[in-house]
């Protein structure tokens, strides 16, 4: 079944081409990374599938229908920072979503309703190795313990996609390793479409099933905004050459981990 | 030798620093004071400690034989009723303005220039135009104070509202917020403390109209006993009573601030992650 299919698709702002001529299909259950250097509109593209920005030409549709134009709980984000509220617990946080579906007017929960949701946030906490911190403000969570926090409360939502936007940049490798694990042990368990951005080619690699490659085609030194990116491969992921790897990494460029990876041999 | 700037105090030795400018300044006072009546015994300007605990206790302590109220404790209340009012409505109208025209584009576009425009207006100017319209009752002093703090605190809220990461505006999108909801649940707690913070700040100001007020037109008041005694050169009454206004003012800035800290404990040592 097909979750999201752009349908050439541009974006442009005023002169400045970002995106040109984008066409895309994309199935339920697929993880797909994207990457591309900085710049190249992958930011761009995810913030569209979010609704944040509309595209100027073409179509883009979500389980068959026009994408709403604005941000919803079909569709969950993580972004790099900023994604968890400073105001509330972890398990608040977690339940937040909650109260806002359950609770129109005041979006608290009280009673009953409040001990169900308490009961579903803290298993997703759980889950995400958070049990233990429910109590915690994010400023008391480490980087990568928020970024935890923000996939659990996204999650909490049953999206249909799941946008995540660099959402490891900003962690030591070592932890980005675990969080690594518990993305692909989260996407497995929930069948859940993924998308997700990332400059750090490796990791696009690593954990998609599908790996798609911004990047300009046409370039004019003169009006360097005339063109824009499109998507230049677009490859299912665990049967790789190494030819293909290094085209692409030539093309990118390398990203902040791409420095010392060796390519992925099959 | 550590640089000077690397150099700190225990915290005794900071204690007693801290306390060292008040202490010269009373010393300096005394002698000043002393030196005065020795040459005058009946010279106004410089009273001793003695003669302004006198006329403190008998404002205080006992009641005025023409009205049967004690006059320092009727002054502090009505002056801290009207303070209090002005403050507490400035500080709900500046946060419902302050979130709403900080979050709500339509709302930004109306409402934002007007109140810029309006916290320009030197408060101290329209003050006639105020007892004018409002009478010299309370309400024109009441009004005064809003007048001067409200749109102080309306655009520091506003300007907080839009210092809010839009990151945070579409995540509770995502979880399905409506506009209503995002104003109460992420909005309005994470501008609270700095509600506090502004009205805090915004005391100094609202004691500066208060007293001005008070001068102008009043029966009682803090104010309007400073300048009233000040016909007699009565100073062993207005010294005490700047004493204890500073001493208000310290007090309430200090609550605000602890209860900045119980109630909004994620406040102040948040990170940047």
């Amino acid at each position: 079944m097909t979750a999201v299919e752009a349908k050439k698709v541009w974006k442009e702002y005023g002169q400045d081409v970002v995106l040109e001529n984008v066409d895309l299909q994309v199935q339920t259950g697929e993880f797909v990374t994207i990457v591309g250097s900085s710049g190249c509109g992958k930011t761009t593209f995810l913030r569209m599938l979010l609704g944040e920005v509309r595209p100027t030409r073409g179509e883009l549709l979500l389980d068959g229908r026009p994408m709403p134009d604005e941000p919803g709980p079909d569709r969950g984000v993580v972004f790099q920072k900023y994604s968890v509220f400073p105001h509330l617990s972890a398990l608040g946080n977690v339940m937040l979503g909650e109260a806002f579906e359950r609770s129109p007017w005041i979006g608290h929960l009280f009673g009953r309703k409040r001990r169900t949701a308490r009961e579903r946030a803290m298993g997703m906490l759980e889950s995400v190795g958070l049990g233990h911190a429910a109590d915690k403000y994010p400023s008391e969570l480490s980087g990568g313990m928020q970024q935890r926090l923000a996939i659990a409360q996204a999650l909490m939502k049953d999206p249909r996609v799941l946008l995540l936007d660099e959402p490891f940049g900003a962690l030591d490798p070592g932890i980005r390793k675990d969080m690594h694990a518990l993305i692909l042990d989260l996407w497995r368990r929930t069948g859940i479409t993924i998308f997700m951005t990332t400059h750090d080619l490796k990791e696009g690699f690593d954990l998609g099933t599908r790996l798609l490659v911004f990047d300009k085609v046409r370039y004019d030194p003169q009006a360097p905004h005339a063109y824009g990116a499109r998507i230049t491969y677009d490859i299912p992921l665990g049967h790789t050459n190494e030819e293909t790897w290094r085209e692409i990494r030539e093309s990118v460029g390398p990203g902040d981990a791409a420095v010392e990876i060796e390519a992925p041999l099959e | 030798m550590p640089r000077v700037l690397n150099r700190r105090p225990g915290r005794l030795l900071a204690a007693g620093l801290a306390l060292l400018p008040f202490a010269v300044a009373l010393v300096v006072y005394v002698i000043a004071s002393a030196s005065r009546l020795a040459d005058n015994p009946n010279d106004p300007i410089l009273p001793s400690l003695v003669s302004m605990a006198e006329t403190l206790q008998r404002l205080a302590m006992e009641p005025s034989r023409r009205t049967g109220e004690f006059v320092f404790w009727a002054d502090t209340a009505a002056s801290l009723t009207r303070l209090g009012l002005g403050v507490l409505i400035s500080a709900s109208l500046g946060l419902v303005i302050g979130t709403v025209t900080g979050l709500i584009p339509y709302v930004n576009r109306t409402l934002a220039g007007f109140v810029a425009a309006l916290s320009m207006v030197p408060p101290l100017a329209v003050l006639p135009i105020l007892f004018i319209a409002f009478g010299v009752g309370e309400l024109a002093k009441v009004m005064l104070i809003i007048f001067g703090i409200a749109p102080f605190i309306a655009r520091d809220i506003q300007q907080r509202v839009e210092e809010l990461p839009p990151e945070q505006l579409v995540k509770a999108q995502t979880l399905g917020a409506s506009t209503w909801q995002i104003l109460l649940r992420v909005v309005l707690p994470q501008v609270m403390p700095r509600l506090l913070d502004a009205t805090r700040l915004a005391l100094g100001a609202a004691w500066l109209f208060l007293i001005a007020s008070e001068a102008i037109a009043a029966t009682e008041g803090l104010g309007y006993r400073i300048f009233l005694v000040r016909r007699y050169l009565d100073m062993a009454t207005i010294l005490p009573y700047v004493v204890w206004i500073t001493l208000l003012a310290f007090l309430f800035d200090f609550a605000l601030r602890k209860a900045n800290a119980f109630f909004f404990p994620w406040y102040g040592n948040r990170s940047t992650k």
